[in-house]
């Protein structure tokens, strides 16, 4: 969440309150925007999940983003 | 890319009778040298002598790949071919075993010199060979010839075999202004390799100039390399912007006081230009632009990055210059190759531009080099030259030098990634590495569209460097 702030801030974007229901779309973020993020999450944590996986993953809510995630570290 | 001299005011004229190697080696008032590790040769014997024992005369004639081990047998071998062997390949040291082969047999190779430390290779045993010693021993004749030799240079491809070019000594040496008296004095020194384009200049920079040389050695650091420059009183020095960034992160660079810096190989960033200003202060500071294609192009002598756009579209001492729609650099000029050998590949259009691959921009009355065509990265459509942002990202005043690549995205194909060495924290206030993180991406977002500023950035000890002195890009 703060490394999602923060790729906001630094794009010049207003992040929506985020929530589980939250659409992806809808955040504020851009496809641009996100791939930092993705980029950003993996020098945290180690793990790309969506460059790892074999099928392409569309997440379209906030809570499907997160459960990536969970899913990947697991 | 890009290589040295300051343009010169004439048009290279070809000589009625080519004049050899050897013939500059007469007349100079001061014994001349190349230093080795360890080793200074005075390589202005070689008009009473020989370092190959006696059996030049087997070699007159024949296409000779020069394939020894060390530069300054290279060095010696080369003097005495000149206008001896019908052709002269120079064989680079990170050739493989099986490229040999092809490059052999594409050059159209009979004889080799080699020295002790040439590689065992099945590909030299069918080959009549002639080994060339460190040393010179008197001789009591020469054989005459006087012929045009051929030169064929190796590219430094990163796959594949090597690209061989053909050169003439006359376009070679096209680029270097006469020597003057104030030469006499003068040690070469390089960071290249002289058995490649780059390198192969200062060589002849050095001995049609009356001067002595400094030869590089893989197996020394880039400290010790700087002791040996200082101690032989290097004045005139030549490297690839990745070079002296790593020179100017030894302290070893106290030891060196050249009156000339010159730059070549790879884009020379304002930082750099002004750091070595920074540590040179009275010296004449240049980069060049050249390839082994296309030869030396010009020389840029303002201190500035990128070159007058008045260079462009005129002729200057020969070379024209042209920027296509699609921003890359082309070159017509003298001391262009003349072709590939041994492939039919073509080498220039039908006009006698040659595409050097590099891709210009022009911000007011001057043209900058943003990059290559090959290494373009794809950001969801958009493209980004790593080296323009390698460029802003050199003008913090903390960062010595940075390699921007592509990392693989989920979401836009590739996206961009910064690997950032920064200098000795004695030089600067040294801020957290999360702070100075921070500092650089803002530096980024103000200078670059959003898909050109770097998703994350890597504090790295060091970066590698290719034997040409290019910074390592694997290109996708």
């Amino acid at each position: 969440m703060d490394e999602m702030t923060r790729v906001a801030r630094e794009q010049g974007r207003r992040l929506a309150p985020l929530d589980d229901e939250l659409v992806l779309a809808d955040c504020g973020l851009d496809s641009l925007g996100f791939a930092v993020l993705v980029a950003r999450l993996e020098d945290r944590l180690g793990i790309d999940p969506f460059t790892a996986a074999e099928d392409a993953i569309f997440p379209v809510t906030f809570g499907d983003f997160v459960k990536v995630y969970e899913h990947g570290i697991h | 890319m890009a290589y040295i001299e300051a343009p010169s005011p004439t048009p290279p004229r070809a000589p009625p009778s080519p004049r050899l190697l050897r013939d500059y080696l007469a007349g100079g008032a001061a014994p001349r040298f190349f230093f080795d590790r360890g080793v200074a040769l005075r390589f202005s014997d070689l008009n009473r002598g020989t370092s190959l024992g006696g059996r030049l005369a087997d070699l007159a004639g024949r296409s000779v790949l020069v394939a020894t081990g060390s530069q300054l047998t290279t060095a010696l071998a080369l003097i005495e071919l000149d206008g001896r062997a019908r052709r002269i390949a120079i064989l680079p040291p990170d050739v493989t075993a099986e490229h040999l082969a092809a490059v052999i047999a594409g050059a159209e190779i009979d004889a080799a010199v080699i020295d002790a430390g040439t590689p065992q290779c099945a590909a030299f045993d069918r080959l009549p060979r002639v080994t060339c010693a460190p040393s010179i021993a008197p001789k009591n004749e020469s054989p005459p010839g006087r012929r045009r030799s051929e030169w064929v240079l190796l590219t430094s491809g990163t796959t594949g075999v090597p690209k061989m070019v053909m050169h003439d000594l006359a376009g070679l040496t096209g680029a270097i202004a006469p020597a003057s008296a104030a030469d006499g004095a003068a040690v070469w020194g390089t960071f290249y390799d002289i058995r490649r384009y780059g390198g192969l200049q200062i060589f002849l920079r050095a001995v049609l100039g009356g001067a002595s040389l400094v030869l590089s050695n893989a197996a020394v650091s880039v400290g010790d390399h700087l002791q040996r420059l200082g101690r032989r009183g290097v004045t005139h020095l030549s490297g690839t912007p990745s070079h002296w960034r790593r020179a100017l992160m030894n302290p070893a660079i106290a030891k060196i006081a050249p009156r000339y810096v010159r730059l070549s190989g790879e884009i020379a960033d304002q930082a750099v230009l002004d750091a070595l200003r920074a540590a040179f202060p009275r010296a004449s500071i240049a980069h060049a632009y050249a390839s082994t294609e296309a030869g030396v192009a010009f020389d840029v002598n303002d201190g500035l990055a990128g070159f007058p756009a008045g260079y462009v579209g005129g002729v200057r001492g020969g070379v024209e210059m042209r920027v296509f729609p699609d921003g890359s650099l082309r070159i017509r000029s003298p001391r262009a190759a003349s072709g590939y050998v041994g492939s039919g590949q073509r080498l220039a259009d039908a006009d006698g531009f040659i595409d050097t691959g590099d891709i210009v921009e022009r911000r007011g009355e001057r043209y900058y080099f943003i990059g290559r065509k090959g290494g373009i990265i794809n950001i969801g459509g958009l493209k980004v030259h790593p080296e323009e942002v390698e460029a802003v990202i050199n003008r913090h005043p903390q960062v010595r030098m940075t390699l921007v690549r592509p990392k693989r995205s989920a979401i836009t194909g590739s996206i961009v990634v910064a690997d950032v060495v920064l200098k000795p924290p004695a030089d600067s206030a040294s801020a957290p590495a999360i702070e100075l993180e921070h500092d650089i991406l803002k530096l980024c977002r103000e200078a670059l569209p959003r898909h050109k500023v770097p998703a994350t950035i890597r504090f790295v000890l060091s970066l590698p460097v290719e034997p040409t002195g290019k910074l390592k890009r694997r290109h996708g």
